[in-house]
């Protein structure tokens, strides 16, 4: 944790450290303290008197029929997000993997995606599957798909889906590579002089490997899906049709700006703070443990 | 055997062309939307070849803005968002470098509880705290400015993990040589451990200006004046909701601008962008 060389200072070390932590303190602990208190306060209609409540909002919260979808919504978005970017990103990422003529060319050409902002994803991928717009749309009519996903729920939600997890290919294509390229390869060499097939090779040595990248990620791409959606979805659908592509975040947002009940606003952001602080410990934990192993 | 290996690495080529043409359509049809004429992509009817309408639309897009929603040319647009991201790298670097070298290089009261303080905002990013955090910059009257706009985004713990680990492999011989030649704490800061930190600052500050560049939710709240617009939001503005008065080739040529500053810098620093995305992460 320390150096055993270090300077002496009474005053010095305060002054370096200061700049961060007042701009810790006020952006971060005070707006995150003040959303955990009012979570537990009632205000009445006039916004004269405030009362503490105990847990009432989040009862209220929990109640409501609509959060409760969000929530299962939210969790449904990102492992379908998830699942979908780390199988076609770990399949580039074995095929890049080989020592093929011009694999540099083909890693730049992969990861740039990373670069584009959500919002700006959600307007490209407008032009893919917008009923009237899109050019996929187009096809996809005349095979006889009945496609419009400004009307149908089912389909507004698998084009965020699809917009999120191409976004999410790229970054997940640079962590598999550096995992397999971290796979010794005597042991894939060993497995061969052993008669496995390249298929087989993969699936009992390669995978079980990787394991430790493909759970990093997995942690990361829920996460992913919870915030950075937020962009694909303001763009693409705004929370519609109805609620079908309303997220914890989006909701949160959209409450905000109608503004009304401070307590069950706050008590929102708690319970999405809850819900990342638990993934997070999740990684930690195994982070701790990939480094004993 | 060797035919067979022959065939598996045409198909690893195929394979990677085509994740490349999926990954690279929606933005080529995005630069051939923004080339063409409104009137023919409103109907649907869009071709899948560039049009002639590139230097008028890029014209008036980068200079006049679109003719309905929203006047602001996207100069301007670029401008702030370019301004918003070398703030947040920059800002986010400095504080925390100097952070870092307190906690590893001095022994002080609350030292650890200090470490832990910064630690833990690794945890929430600012959307979870969002309405506060507005509360908070609207009371300190920052609404609509800069200062706003970049200073909660860097209340956040990376750079400075990032730069303790890195502090921690450079070797003690190093202080003792610069303390023999006489040098105080901030000699040896300046002289010694500043070039040294070089390769990791520009790393991160790949990292941190497209992380910047490519905020919305926090821009899209705290700018309301329309020359305050980061890039993001102003694409946003521009989508009505009648989508029958969006300009779509305008939209369009602002997203390919948008995203052309931070993909130069993935495509041209690719080696600092890989060893920034792969240290922060961990």
């Amino acid at each position: 944790m320390q150096k055993n060389a270090i300077f002496q200072s009474k005053l010095l070390p305060f002054v370096l450290v200061a700049p961060q932590l007042a701009i810790v303190l006020i952006f971060f602990y005070w707006p995150a303290i003040q959303a955990v208190i009012q979570s537990f306060l009632l205000q009445d209609a006039f916004g004269l008197s405030t009362s503490f409540v105990w847990f009432d909002n989040y009862a209220d919260l929990l109640g409501q029929p609509d959060y409760f979808q969000a929530i299962l919504r939210t969790f449904g978005f990102s492992f379908a997000i998830a699942f979908s970017s780390l199988s076609i990103a770990l399949l580039l990422a074995v095929m890049a993997d080989k020592p093929l003529r011009g694999v540099t060319l083909y890693r730049t050409l992969l990861i740039w995606p990373y670069a584009v902002a959500p919002p700006v994803v959600g307007v490209l991928w407008i032009f893919m599957l917008h009923p009237s717009l899109g050019v996929i749309s187009r096809y996809l009519r005349a095979m006889g798909i009945d496609w419009n996903p400004l009307l149908d729920g089912d389909q507004a939600a698998l084009q965020i889906i699809l917009a999120a997890a191409w976004k999410q290919i790229s970054y997940n294509f640079l962590f598999f590579l550096a995992g397999l390229q971290s796979i010794p390869k005597s042991v894939l060499e060993a497995a061969a002089i052993d008669g496995a097939r390249p298929m087989r090779r993969f699936w009992t040595v390669t995978f079980p490997l990787l394991s430790p990248t493909i759970f990093f990620l997995l942690v990361i791409n829920i996460v992913y899906a919870f915030f950075e959606t937020f962009g694909i979805i303001d763009t693409m659908t705004r929370g519609g049709p109805g609620k079908s592509t309303e997220t914890l975040v989006y909701k949160v947002y959209t409450d905000g700006l109608l503004g009304g009940n401070l307590g069950s606003s706050a008590a929102q952001s708690v319970v999405l703070m809850v819900i990342v602080i638990v993934l997070t410990a999740i990684q930690f934990r195994f982070v701790e443990r990939k480094v004993t192993y | 055997m060797v035919e067979q290996e022959g065939i598996r690495r045409y198909v690893a080529h195929a394979i990677l062309w085509i994740g490349i043409a999926v990954v690279a359509f929606p933005v080529y049809l995005a630069f051939v939307a923004s080339t063409q004429d409104n009137a023919v992509i409103a109907n649907g009817q869009m071709s899948l070849l560039p049009g002639g309408h590139f230097l008028s639309t890029y014209y008036q897009t980068i200079f006049v803005g679109t003719s309905g929603s929203t006047r602001e040319p996207v100069a301007t647009m670029l401008l702030n968002s370019l301004i918003m991201a070398l703030l947040i790298a920059v800002g986010k670097i400095a504080i925390s470098i100097i952070s870092a070298y307190a906690v590893v290089y001095f022994r002080f009261p609350f030292r650890m509880a200090i470490f832990w303080l910064i630690f833990i905002t690794l945890m929430l990013p600012v959307e979870v705290r969002i309405y506060p955090t507005y509360k908070i910059v609207a009371d300190l009257h920052m609404l609509d400015s800069y200062a706003g706009l970049a200073l909660p985004l860097i209340a956040s713990a990376t750079a400075t993990l990032l730069f303790r680990q890195f502090f921690m492999t450079v070797p003690d011989e190093l202080l003792e040589a610069s303390r023999i030649d006489g040098a105080g704490p901030l000699r040896f800061f300046w002289d010694t451990l500043l070039p040294l930190s070089r390769t990791n600052m520009a790393a991160l500050f790949v990292i941190l200006f497209i992380l910047g560049w490519n905020q919305y939710l926090w821009p899209l709240l705290i700018t309301t004046r329309d020359d305050m617009q980061t890039i993001q939001i102003g694409i946003r503005k521009m989508i009505t909701t009648t989508d029958a008065l969006t300009e779509w080739p305008v939209v369009m040529a602002t997203a390919v601008l948008a995203m052309l500053p931070p993909v130069f810098v993935v495509v041209v620093m690719q080696r600092l962008f890989v060893k920034g995305l792969v240290e922060t992460e961990k």
